[in-house]
């Protein structure tokens, strides 16, 4: 595939920008800069204004407050501009299910104002990028769960797209089919281009992520690489430990011995930055069950966005 | 809400061929009720009807009859498709939506579902035309001028379709403007019987709908009857367009932005 034109600019730079719904805000004044070329998560529970955030990167909604550009537009004055150069896979499929895979492409790339021999080449390239060549002549409601991904993910390059905007893409997919829609990001990155990205998924964001920004009430908590944000916000080693008395073992044990802690129904969790006396007095516990584990973005994420519940 | 004049453009094409592309694929069964349909109609109402009846307004009431359908089936088409197709494609499938991320804008998605509703008209409506031509009930070549005319009354419809489309949250909401406005429209714009014999408060009613003003308009064409203010007629559904579209533009962005 070509690679996409390396804009000087920023992809996105948002000052104080903020959306209300019924006088409350969804979006709080956040500021964004998203340099070109790389990969850029939102993180947060569900409600903390994520998706709000990509429907005003897109025009899809004109903000309340603050500045935005996009590729170098003011947005949502030059959103016409911006969409022809970006591509988008939403959170929900929204494949033509009266097409077939390659008609769904040449219609969704009519509206580009695409066709001809130059669209027809693009469409295999991209076909061939999504795995779906067998499939070409294909109905949608006949593909698989990781198909359909694909062919949205495919639908969105056909453009040739220098960003590239994907709200949950892996959110409902097997293993399987998560790997390779993976492996595709990644190769889209190599390309040069910017991909912007929200999950609940931590292991997803820490593996195709340069940077991250934790989100929750519509305010960014903290913005960083994914070892940055576990080397700034939390201790490096954690013990999860689980069983019988767990928190009489911990209350006269080990609460001196950690550096913070905190439980979840039955497990508490440990952390601390050396583990030695804490893992020595567990091995002559066989009634507790534990997992020493170095700590990821999913502590750091609790931390930041509290443990209660979001629906 | 933002009350700027629809910003309007050539970009309604695709809306209007993904639409048409959708169509062509259900072409042949659709086509066969197209043409069944109207033949139906004229048979039994106009002939077996048509016996008890004897003339209506100087001429056979199947000829009456004949361009009373074509502009009900014209009003019908443009609002089941303004309606719900439109709304199918707006909530369950997200089309719009996946518009939305690519350069069009929400006034190219509703002047593309106009047209493309008022091209169903047009598909609905030609066929009552030539099935009443074949089977004798249209006189001369002057007919021909009702299909622009179907193509403006079925942009009126439409439009008024896509404000209402603009307000639902499910089907069951299209029921009320089907019964409080299409169906009364239906039966009281001089389509199956002229109003002279209605009350006064019915004829003055009648004049502020659109379907009255496109039967006055097709019928003269049809049947060879004099026509009377074609112009004034013209006007009514050529505002009912506009505004139309002015206000889907205005309520579906409000919907589709928020």
């Amino acid at each position: 595939m070509p690679q996409a034109a390396s804009p000087t600019c920023n992809a996105v730079t948002a000052r104080g920008l903020s959306k209300l719904y019924n006088g409350a805000p969804a979006v709080d004044g956040i500021d964004l800069d998203i340099p070109s070329g790389l990969c850029f998560g939102l993180l947060g529970p569900n409600g903390a204004g994520k998706t709000t955030t990509l429907r005003m990167l897109l025009g899809a909604t004109p903000p309340n407050g603050g500045t935005l550009a996009v590729l170098g537009y003011p947005i949502p004055v030059q959103a016409r501009e911006m969409r022809a150069r970006v591509g988008v896979v939403p959170q929900q499929d929204n494949l033509d299910p009266d097409f077939t895979v390659i008609e769904n492409l040449r219609v969704y790339a009519s509206y580009f104002g695409l066709s001809g021999p130059a669209l027809e080449r693009r469409i295999e390239e991209v076909l061939h990028f999504a795995a779906l060549e067998s499939k070409t002549r294909a109905g949608i409601n006949t593909l698989s769960g990781g198909m359909k991904r694909r062919l949205t993910l495919a639908r969105a390059l056909i453009n040739d797209p220098e960003l590239l905007v994907l709200d949950e893409p892996t959110t409902g997919l097997d293993p399987q089919a998560r790997q390779m829609l993976w492996q595709r990001l990644r190769t889209l990155m190599t390309q040069g281009k910017t991909l912007i990205l929200t999950t609940h998924y931590m292991e997803e964001a820490e593996r195709l992520c340069q940077r991250i920004a934790v989100m929750d009430h519509g305010r960014i908590l903290a913005e960083d690489s994914p070892a940055g944000l576990i080397g700034r916000h939390i201790e490096p080693q954690v013990i999860e430990v689980y069983g019988a008395d767990v928190e009489t073992w911990f209350n006269t044990h080990a609460r001196a011995r950690v550096e913070r802690a905190e439980r979840i129904g039955e497990t508490v969790f440990c952390y601390a930055h050396d583990m030695r006396e804490l893992l020595d007095d567990l091995a002559a516990r066989p009634s507790l069950r534990y997992i020493h584990r170095p700590a990821n973005l999913e502590d750091v994420f609790l931390k930041l966005t509290g443990r209660d519940l979001r629906d | 809400m933002n009350l700027l004049f629809p910003a309007l453009s050539l970009r309604w094409i695709p809306v209007w061929r993904r639409n048409f592309l959708v169509w062509r694929k259900l072409f042949g069964p659709s086509m066969v009720g197209n043409f069944v349909e109207p033949l139906l109609y004229l048979l039994a109402l106009g002939f077996g009807l048509g016996v008890f009846v004897g003339e209506m307004q100087g001429m056979p009431y199947s000829v009456f009859l004949a361009s009373g359908l074509v502009c009900a089936s014209a009003m019908n088409t443009a609002t089941f498709e303004g309606l719900y197709s439109a709304y199918t494609r707006m909530a369950h499938q997200q089309t719009w939506g996946g518009m939305l991320a690519t350069p069009l804008m929400v006034d190219d998605i509703v002047l593309g579902e106009m047209l493309w509703a008022a091209t169903k008209s047009l598909i609905s409506a030609a066929p009552i035309l030539a099935v009443a031509a074949a089977l004798g009930l249209v006189h001369g070549m002057n007919a021909l001028w009702v299909l622009p005319l179907v193509l403006l009354a079925g942009a009126s419809f439409a439009a008024l379709a896509l404000c209402v489309t603009a307000f639902a949250r499910s089907y069951d909401f299209f029921v009320y403007y089907f019964t409080l406005v299409i169906t009364p429209m239906f039966l009281l714009s001089g389509t199956f019987f002229p109003l002279d014999a209605m009350p006064d408060a019915v004829q003055w009613g009648a004049q502020i709908l659109p379907l009255t003003h496109a039967v006055e308009l097709v019928r003269p064409l049809m049947t060879g009857a004099p026509h009377s203010q074609p112009l004034l007629h013209l006007a009514v559904l050529t505002l009912y367009a506009a505004a139309g579209l002015y206000f889907a533009c205005l309520l579906l962005r409000r919907r589709l932005m928020a």
